[in-house]
């Protein structure tokens, strides 16, 4: 009985994370729309598009190789195992012990590549330069997200996500400078990666400005709306994380019962949503940087999370 | 140096063409003057053609005289301006494709608002061509290590006007930019030949959607000056009312595009309300959103009621209220200035050199608007000022305009406190026979609008030619974008803001 309702809280984790994304992006955009005073679409609107785009007919340009038409599946199948794995309502999942920061890390690099793949592959010059500005962006992100994790796993002994919550909850933690530093690093990197204001605009239309949008540009049809979820899952996953390493409360232990189940996924949604608004908060206040600002303000986290690994090198309280 | 009005002495006079004067005159005559713009004693106003002739507009500064020469190109060639004066480049190119008349030793022989779709060449033309065979268009090249290309448009990602962009850049830095323009070309100005004046200011209230009510008074100036009559003078003030009221909706929602493009969506969404809330007013006043067709030949359509003139009077409460917080949001919101400092930045030489006009000429230090010099009334009874600036980038473009938003406020209060009682249109009936000639200079949002017009014995439109500001200001982004990053474009784009219908008309 017990595998089995380990077995059904794992797999209803790997369905929340799934139809919450686009739920998530869509409370986003209502919030944003309501800052600028605007009605906004309905909440469900990115579901209607998802719906709408698989729909819709593929369009191919004529030099278009198998990896432009493979890579949206290969993307979102990396994007969703890594996001299935980060701990939202509960800990003690029966896949947590592969719920690896350096796995999740590494499965959303190769998301990213086959992404910058696929842009350069139709050959429009859009997608060439979206490309080359999402690989300057990631050679900078890539190594602060490892200096976030290096802080963790010095603090928590171990890079497994359940087990950095599980130590984050647990009273002798307390406040620390260097896990304010690793937050702070970790939310810059979170709204590189995620394409939103200040580094990319996910709501623009001019062409010449994007990043994320310029390699999905060529993109039409299912192969649209696959990608389309996988940028939502990739949202929703870096929230988590963040919720599940620096504000792990209320999430299920391990072996608890129904009720447990409900108090953590009523916790996560409020935690979610607060994360959204603030999110939204971040973007209205704040115009877009030049291209050539980005490496400075991805540089401050890769230094905020250096900086935090060194001090706990050089003192265990810090 | 001969003053401009000694050169027009010298050659044939035109009789009845007003308000400047008109003359024909030898080619060395054509070539001298092509020889004092390049050195910029004098500036170009307009360069266009006619089924015989090419007609050239010349602006002396400090003596504010204008003129008009015309030379007579009995064997379909003429000179070439653009030789020596880069600025009148494509409207040589622009001759060609319409009057087939060919700009002798021009610089650059390829077409430019024909895009071989037509079916016919030299459409106005003494003899109308068959279409080119096997239509191709060249890019200027740009040669060195490592440069790629990117084309943008004309179909944009965006619902904007069409408009193709060659870059040609290193990494992210912009060598060149090539403009290609002319996909909205609507032949207004063989539209326009043979309508009646009705029509034809119709026409002219088409050609660029958001400036409609300066053509509309544009025209309206030609036309009178061409027939010698005056419009009442409460239609003459109601005209200027409406030309500030186009004027603080198009700078409003221009500041509000310019931040969009820098994603920062808050001060787009403010302008865009303040926007909605001049054009209603305006509905309200004279019964079109953009009151298009309310400026016509003799004075204007619609009377402005004591109810609109409250509207209105509430509207500049409402702006004076919500405009200075947004203006404070601007300058305060250090991101943005980011952004737009230092970016896009026009050299003074160059607007002068170009006779850029608008907020693109005066945030790079050139003194000039029409409204001033050579001006028109109302403006001389009024007081206003002529915001200017020297750093030549978005910043300064934006703080020109916010400070023409502030002048066009202080306007619309003087107007209607002043605002004369009496009939709001003259009769346009045709006074003496024989052709005339009106030419008009009037300030749009965007800068200096030429309209020059002939009217047949019959009273119908001979031959109209509109030059939009966009002309001299198009040529002017290609250099403001070099050296800056390809991700700055749409922002300095956005902050020229010229007209692609305009200038394709």
């Amino acid at each position: 009985m017990a595998v089995i309702l380990d077995f059904a809280a794992q797999v209803a984790q790997m369905l929340v994370v799934l139809l919450l994304a686009p739920l998530l992006t869509g409370f986003v955009r209502k919030i944003k729309a309501r800052l600028l005073r605007r009605q906004g679409p309905p909440l469900i609107q990115p579901y209607r598009d998802l719906i709408w785009l698989l729909h819709k007919e593929v369009v191919l340009a004529e030099n278009a190789s198998w990896l432009f038409r493979v890579a949206p599946y290969l993307i979102f199948a990396t994007t969703w195992v890594a996001a299935a794995l980060v701990p939202t309502f509960g800990t003690g999942l029966m896949f947590s012990w592969t719920a690896d920061l350096i796995a999740i890390t590494a499965l959303l690099a190769s998301a990213r590549f086959f992404l910058a793949l696929a842009g350069m592959d139709v050959g429009t010059s859009f997608g060439g330069i979206g490309s080359s500005r999402e690989m300057m962006i990631a050679s900078l992100a890539e190594p602060a997200m490892m200096m976030i994790v290096f802080t963790l796993a010095l603090m928590a002994g171990s890079t497994q996500l359940s087990t950095i919550s599980g130590v984050m909850l647990s009273p002798e933690i307390g406040l620390r400078i260097s896990l304010g530093l690793a937050l702070l690093a970790l939310i810059i990197v979170a709204i590189a990666e995620n394409a939103r204001i200040p580094v990319d605009n996910p709501a623009t239309h001019l062409e010449l400005t994007m990043v994320h949008e310029a390699m999905v540009l060529e993109y039409s049809g299912r192969h649209l709306a696959v990608l389309e979820l996988a940028a939502s899952l990739k949202l929703l996953l870096y929230v988590s994380l963040i919720i599940c390493i620096f504000v792990p409360w209320g999430l299920v232990p391990t072996g608890a019962g129904h009720a447990g189940y409900v108090i953590g996924a009523a916790a996560y949604a409020a935690k979610l949503a607060a994360g959204g608004l603030l999110l939204a908060l971040f973007e209205t206040a704040i115009a877009k940087m030049r291209v050539f600002r980005v490496p400075n303000f991805l540089g401050a986290a890769l230094m905020l999370g250096l900086l935090g690994t060194l001090l706990r090198f050089i003192s265990r309280s810090l | 140096m001969p003053a401009l009005i000694d050169m027009i002495d010298q050659g044939r006079k035109i009789p009845h063409h007003r308000p400047w004067a008109r003359a024909v005159v030898h080619s060395d005559v054509w070539r001298f003057a092509a020889s004092q713009l390049a050195e910029t004693h004098w500036l170009l106003l307009g360069l266009w053609g006619d089924t015989h002739a090419v007609h050239m507009a010349l602006l002396e500064e400090g003596s504010t005289g204008i003129g008009v020469i015309s030379l007579e190109c009995a064997d379909g060639r003429f000179p070439s301006v653009g030789q020596t004066h880069p600025p009148a480049l494509r409207l040589e190119r622009t001759i060609r494709d319409l009057f087939g008349l060919e700009p002798t030793a021009g610089p650059d022989p390829r077409p430019w608002l024909d895009h071989g779709w037509w079916g016919l060449r030299y459409p106005l033309g003494a003899r109308v061509g068959h279409p080119i065979e096997g239509y191709s268009y060249d890019f200027l090249p740009s040669e060195g290590e490592s440069l790629h290309q990117i084309a943008v448009g004309p179909v944009h990602a965006g619902i904007i006007e069409p408009g193709h962009f060659r870059f040609t850049a290193n990494g992210e830095t912009v060598v060149r930019l090539e403009e290609r323009l002319g996909y909205v070309h609507k032949g207004i100005e063989g539209l326009m030949a043979g309508a009646d004046l009705t029509m034809a200011a119709r026409l002219a209230g088409r050609t660029s959607g958001d400036s409609t009510v300066a053509y509309g008074i544009a025209f309206a100036r030609a036309a009178e000056a061409a027939l010698d009559i005056a419009p009442p003078p409460r239609a003459v003030w109601l005209r200027a009312l409406m030309a500030e009221i186009e004027r603080l909706a198009n700078h409003v929602g221009d500041i509000g595009a310019i931040c969009n493009d820098a994603a920062f969506a808050l001060m787009h969404a403010h302008c865009a309300i303040l926007r909605e809330r001049v054009l209603r007013a305006a509905n309200e006043c004279f019964g079109h959103r953009l009151m298009r067709d309310r400026a016509l030949p003799g004075g204007v359509a619609t009377d402005l009621e004591a109810s609109g003139i409250a509207c209105l009077r509430a509207l500049v409460v409402e702006f004076r209220r919500r405009f200075p917080a947004l203006v404070d949001l601007y300058d305060n919101t250090a991101s943005l200035q980011d952004r737009t400092v230092g970016t896009g930045v026009l050299q003074p030489t160059l607007a002068r050199q170009y006779a850029c006009g608008g907020y693109v000429g005066r945030a790079s230090g050139r003194n000039f608007d029409a409204r001033r010099m050579p001006g028109y009334p109302p403006y001389d009874s009024l007081r206003f000022e002529v915001p200017l600036l020297e750093a030549g980038d978005v910043n300064a473009r934006v703080w020109v305009r916010i400070r023409e938003v502030e002048q066009s406020l202080s306007l619309i209060e003087q107007i209607l406190n002043q605002l004369p009682g009496g009939p709001i249109c003259a009769d346009v009936a045709r006074s003496g026979a024989g052709p005339r000639e009106g030419v008009a200079l009037v300030e749009g949002f965007r800068g200096d609008i030429l309209i020059w017009l002939r009217l047949g014995g019959d009273g119908k439109v001979e031959r109209c030619h509109l030059r939009d500001p966009s002309w001299f200001q198009w040529p002017l982004l290609e250099a403001a974008v070099e050296g800056n990053i390809v991700a700055d474009f749409p922002l300095c784009n956005k902050s020229f803001n010229c007209s692609y219908s305009g200038h394709d008309l």
